[in-house]
Order: structure tokens, then C-alpha cells, then sequence
């Protein structure tokens, strides 16, 4: 895998670009849709000379990667909903331990068992913390198969940058399609030296990495520790992309797999003469608000596609603060918009506002 | 902490002194709690073994949590179970260390089943300092998987009845089941020469470790007088009488003799 670009699925993308960010150590149980994902590395691990191992559960993976991490190496485990669930246990624990690691969901139908089609219905779960406790995990979404590669290679550098898991929102279908991707921009990656890892106290003091605090004021000035991370987090590594946004009167605010198709709705709508512009947010936290806000000073209205029953829609409401009305559109249970329904909805929503306004 | 104190040979190894891997701090132990001289165990034979510097320990929730505040080791933490888990995550990447997971019996026999019995199975290569004292000590004495048939718990008030709560749980003889594992021990802490054969089983378990040959667990049977309702003597007695005869000391594998005897 040279400069070639080569046809692969959003699953194996995303452990290729895990390799060469210098994973090296995977462990995952079998979920779809990412069972490519644990197969591929399977085989890529190994021949690399590197640690993968099927766990036992999700419960016990997120602790293995949390065993690799505290060893200072990268370390990782992907999975899809259900799974995810599991993991939250493991990923409080990274984060009150400050711990780098990068946890893949590529997201199905829920909840419970739901199904094995693609869905965004554990977007809170993925930007609120998701586990107990009083912590943030950055979160970046994917939107085509070259950005799984790309997203997944930045999740690891984010990690070691601030000691802190990082979540890969991905779904069913980004996991499943096959689409050109190169790795010619991700060379191997040289990880940061780790001087607070676990390796033995030869030459130093011992060192622990825990997250219990029994004492009160112990814990609330990590916890306050961590927010200045937080903070500084979320002034450093928003990203967003704009898409003919400078003469825009309708905002789509959409990610991932529903910002791919939503695309190809404002293309239609612009073709129509409807002037549609569209934010996707890259990071889902930090929050890309600021584009959202400057936009709700300008654009009639904001209409919000998601395979949910609206979950982001709260962000971008957090960002509009009340100024313009923010509609959401999408199906849910595992199934995604066309195109056409979310153009529909588009000129819908025009109709809506502009009865609202001669009222 | 100078880096030659590993290899600095103690002049009276059996005396009574501090072991180097052991820190000067008072423990949080109640009286006459077995956890205390399974971690000067743990810290005399690293010591014996010159591992100080390469010993990296997983400390459970339980009332082990705090193993890093007493021993001048690397520890982790880890959720409540995975302990074994957090454990082989370290071995895999650091297959040079020597690598502990220290667990009472709620952390490694109920909510840490599943990932004793699969790091056991893949046969780490890592040493399981398994504390039963039959019951939770951490959380105010509720019943463990290995309470024993009558015995009275914070939640087996009229004692374990089979019938109701199930019966205790075998560790070694379940995991010796499994192709993985090694070496099995159970000790009893109640008298000075057992304490001494617990010893010499966690010196066992730890050149399992170091010779590769997988997984090794040391089960101690570890006196809890706060919630068996004892004093400290009527506790180690207690143990002899009663928690020994449920699960009887001895070793339940050897792979090494095995390999020894096929020699
Ligand atoms: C997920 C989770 N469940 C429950 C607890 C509460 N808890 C802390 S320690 C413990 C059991 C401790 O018993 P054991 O493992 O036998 O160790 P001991 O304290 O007796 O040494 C429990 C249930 C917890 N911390 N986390």
C-alpha cells in the first residue's frame, strides 16, 4: 500500500490508519457491522508483530486497552452500539485515570439488540460522556472511507496530545462501503514519549495511575484538573467543514453518513435555486457552536438530517440560542434518508418559515 | 530510591525487617486482616527475586484498592473485575515485566468471572494474588461467591442456604480445568508455617511467570475478623476449623512438575 489509492471498506481503513498511527495493541469482540474491523486486524497485528487479541467481552477489551495504555503504548478497541455500552465502564476509568486510547463505534439500530443497520442513535451517549462521572471524551465523525483512515490517525495523536480517550463515530454503512482511500499522507507514526507510564520503577520512583480520590477535596481538584483540560480542549480542536455557507439562507446541519447524503441535497436545492448551505461538524466534541451561532445571524432557518430521532439537533439548538428555528429530519432504526427526502424537507421547511414570518 | 536496593542482598532474608518493596505506610487494614501479610509476602519474595524494578502490579476494587500506597512498585488501577483483564493489556505489550493482579473473591470469582477464567484460558503470563476471605470486605461484608454454606453475611443474614444464594465457588479447581493455566495454589494464612508455605507458593507462581509457562495463582485464605465477627485469633483458628475444609490447601496444578516428570 504505496501512493496508490486502494478500494476498501470504512472497517479496514480504519485499521490500516490505526496501524500506521503506531497501534500496537487491538482487542475486540465480534459485533456487526464491524466484524471487518476486528478481522482485519486480526491478520494486520499480527503480521505486523504487534499484540491482538479477541476478548472476552467488551467489558474485558476496554481493560486490556486500558492495561496497553498505562504501559504507555497506543492501544485500541473498536465496536458497534450495543458494545459501546459495555465499554462506557472502561472509558470512565480512562478518564478519571487521564489515559490515551481510541474506541471505534461504528453505530447501529437501537436500542437494545436493535439491529445491525446503520444509525446515529448513540450520539449523546457518545458526547456526553457516556460512562459515570464528570468527564468529557473528544469525539470525531467520520463522513466518507478516506476520513475513517484520516480521523482514526488524528485520534491517536489527539489521545497522547491531551492523555484522553477518544471516540470514532462511525456507522454501519461508513463501516460497510467500499470507496478509494490512500495512506500516502499517513506515514508511521512516532509516539510521544510517555514518562508517567507503567514500565517498571527502574531508575525512578514508582508510579500509579488511578483514578480513586478518597479524599473530597483530592477529587474535586482533579475533577477541576480535568476541566481546564476540557476547556482547553474545547478552544484547540473543534472542526467543522462549510459548505457554501457565504450566501446561505438555509443552514443543514449534518455528519457523518447524513451529511454524505445530505450533500447531494444541497447540491439539488441549489440547482433549484434554493440557497442551501451546510455545516458538518468533524469533532462532535468539542463542538463545532461558533459556526453555528455566526450562521443563525444570517440563514432563515437550520434543518437537521439524522438517523435518530434528533439527538445532535440539541447542539445545534445550543448554538442557534432561540434566534431561528431549527427542524429535525432523518429515519431512525437502522435505516438513512435519500437525497430526495431530505431535499423535500428542505423546501418544507421554507414554506414553514415563510408563513411563519408573513403571520 | 537508589536503583542497587533490588539487588542488594537482605542479610537476614527471614528476619523481621521491613522488605525494601515495602513502604513505611501505616495500612488502612483493619485488625488482624489477612491483606497486610499477603502484601509482605508479595514484598519479600520481589525483593528475594531482585524484581522491584520490574514489577508492575494491578491493584483490584476491594480492599486491596490501595496496594500502590504500600508497595514501592508500578501499580495500576482497575474497574472492579477487570483486574485481569488491565493485567494482560500490560503483560502483552510489556512481556518482560513481571506482572501482578491482586484480587479479593468478589473481584476475581463474581463480577470478574468471565475475565479470570478467559486470561487463565489464554494462559497470561501473569501471577493472580487471589485474597478469599470469603466474603466483601470493602463494601461492609455482604456475601462473596465463596461464603461459605451458613455462614452469615450483611445479605445472608440466617446464612448462605444453597437453596437460596448457591454454593462457593472452587477457584483453583475450576480454573484447573483450563489448558492455560500453570500453576495453581491455595494457601491458608492462619498459622506462621502456612504463612511461610504462602511464601514459598508466591515465589512458585512468580518463576511460573518468569519461565513463561502461563497463567499462576496463588489463593490465599485470608482471615477477615471486622466480618466474620471475630476476634483475630478466633479468625486464623476459624480458618483452620472451618474455611479449610471447604477449600482445602494444596496445589491443585503444576505445570512445571509436569513438564518436570515427562523430562
Ligand atoms: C462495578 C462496581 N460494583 C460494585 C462496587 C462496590 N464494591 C467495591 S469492593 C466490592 C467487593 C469487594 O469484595 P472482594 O472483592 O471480596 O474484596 P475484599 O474487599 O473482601 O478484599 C464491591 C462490590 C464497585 N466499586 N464497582
Amino acid at each position: 500500500m504505496g501512493q496508490e489509492k486502494v478500494l476498501m471498506t470504512g472497517n479496514e481503513a480504519i485499521g490500516e490508519a490505526a496501524i500506521r498511527a503506531g497501534v500496537q495493541a487491538y482487542y475486540g469482540y465480534p459485533i456487526t457491522p464491524q466484524n471487518e474491523l476486528t478481522a482485519y486486524m486480526s491478520r494486520r497485528m499480527l503480521e505486523e508483530g504487534r499484540v491482538f487479541i479477541q476478548s472476552e467481552s467488551e467489558l474485558a477489551a476496554i481493560s486490556m486497552v486500558t492495561g496497553s495504555s498505562v504501559s504507555g503504548k497506543r492501544a485500541m478497541t473498536s465496536s458497534s452500539s450495543p458494545g459501546i455500552s459495555l465499554k462506557q465502564e472502561g472509558i470512565s476509568y480512562m478518564a478519571g485515570m487521564e489515559l490515551p486510547g481510541v474506541i471505534v463505534n461504528v453505530m447501529r439500530g437501537g436500542p437494545g439488540l436493535g439491529n445491525i443497520g446503520p444509525a446515529q442513535s448513540d450520539y449523546w451517549q457518545a458526547t456526553r460522556g457516556g460512562g459515570h462521572g464528570d468527564y468529557r471524551t473528544i469525539c470525531l465523525a467520520p463522513s466518507t472511507v478516506q476520513e475513517c483512515a484520516d480521523l482514526v490517525y488524528l485520534a491517536f495523536d489527539l489521545a497522547d496530545k491531551h492523555r484522553n480517550p477518544v471516540l470514532v463515530l462511525a456507522d454501519g454503512r461508513l463501516g460497510q462501503m467500499m470507496e478509494p482511500v490512500t495512506f500516502a499522507h499517513l506515514p508511521d507514526a512516532q509516539p510521544p514519549e510517555k514518562p508517567w507510564a507503567l514500565t517498571g520503577a527502574k531508575g525512578r520512583q514508582p508510579q500509579r495511575i488511578v483514578s480513586l480520590h478518597l479524599n473530597l477535596d483530592e477529587l474535586e481538584q482533579h475533577n477541576i484538573k480535568l476541566g481546564k483540560k476540557y476547556a482547553k480542549i474545547e478552544k484547540d480542536e473543534v472542526r467543522f467543514e462549510e459548505i457554501q455557507m457565504d450566501d446561505a439562507e438555509a443552514c443543514i446541519v449534518a455528519y457523518g453518513t447524513s451529511a454524505r447524503v445530505a450533500k447531494e441535497s444541497l447540491k439539488r436545492a441549489r440547482q433549484q435555486g434554493l440557497k442551501v448551505g451546510m455545516i458538518r461538524p468533524i469533532t462532535l466534541w468539542p463542538y463545532p457552536y461558533e459556526p453555528v451561532r455566526a450562521a443563525a445571524d444570517r440563514v432563515r432557518f437550520f434543518l437537521v438530517p439524522e438517523m435518530s430521532l434528533g439527538q445532535m439537533i440539541e447542539d445545534v439548538r445550543l448554538g442557534v440560542e432561540g434566534k431561528k428555528p431549527v427542524y429535525h429530519t432523518g429515519r431512525c432504526g437502522g435505516n438513512v434518508s435519500t437525497a430526495q427526502e431530505i431535499l423535500d424537507e428542505l423546501h418544507h421547511c421554507c414554506q414553514k418559515t415563510q408563513t411563519a414570518t408573513r403571520v | 530510591m537508589s536503583s542497587t536496593t533490588a539487588a542488594k542482598k537482605p542479610k537476614r532474608p527471614h528476619g523481621y525487617r521491613r522488605p525494601d518493596t515495602l513502604t513505611d505506610a501505616p495500612t488502612h487494614f483493619c485488625p488482624g486482616c489477612g491483606h497486610g501479610i499477603v502484601h509482605r509476602l508479595v514484598a519479600e519474595v520481589i525483593d528475594e527475586m531482585g524484581l522491584r524494578e520490574s514489577a508492575i502490579a494491578v491493584a483490584p476494587v476491594g480492599c486491596g484498592v490501595l496496594a500502590y500506597d504500600y508497595w514501592k512498585i508500578d501499580v495500576s488501577e482497575a474497574a472492579h473485575g477487570r483486574t485481569p483483564a488491565v493485567a494482560t493489556g500490560i503483560k502483552r505489550v510489556q512481556p518482560d515485566k513481571l506482572v501482578l493482579s491482586y484480587q479479593g473473591d468478589g473481584d476475581l470469582a463474581a463480577i470478574g468471572t468471565a475475565e479470570i477464567i478467559h486470561t487463565a484460558n489464554r494462559g497470561e503470563n501473569i501471577t493472580v494474588l487471589f485474597i478469599n476471605n470469603a466474603i466483601y470486605g470493602m463494601t461492609g461484608g455482604q456475601m462473596a461467591p465463596t461464603t461459605m454454606l451458613q455462614q452469615k453475611t450483611a445479605t445472608t443474614q440466617a446464612g448462605r442456604e444453597a437453596r437460596v444464594h448457591g454454593n462457593p465457588i472452587h477457584v483453583c479447581e475450576l480454573l484447573a480445568t483450563l489448558d492455560g493455566s500453570a500453576y495453581l495454589e491455595r494457601v491458608s494464612l492462619s498459622s506462621p508455617s502456612n504463612v511461610r508455605k504462602g511464601k514459598k507458593a508466591i515465589k512458585k507462581a512468580f518463576e511460573t511467570q518468569l519461565a513463561g509457562l502461563g497463567f499462576s495463582l496463588v489463593e490465599f485464605l485470608s482471615p477477615c475478623p471486622t466480618y466474620w465477627r471475630m476476634n483475630p485469633v478466633e479468625a486464623l483458628k476459624h480458618i483452620d476449623q472451618a474455611l479449610s475444609k471447604v477449600f482445602p490447601p494444596g496445589v491443585v496444578k503444576d505445570k512445571t512438575r509436569e513438564e518436570g516428570k515427562d523430562a
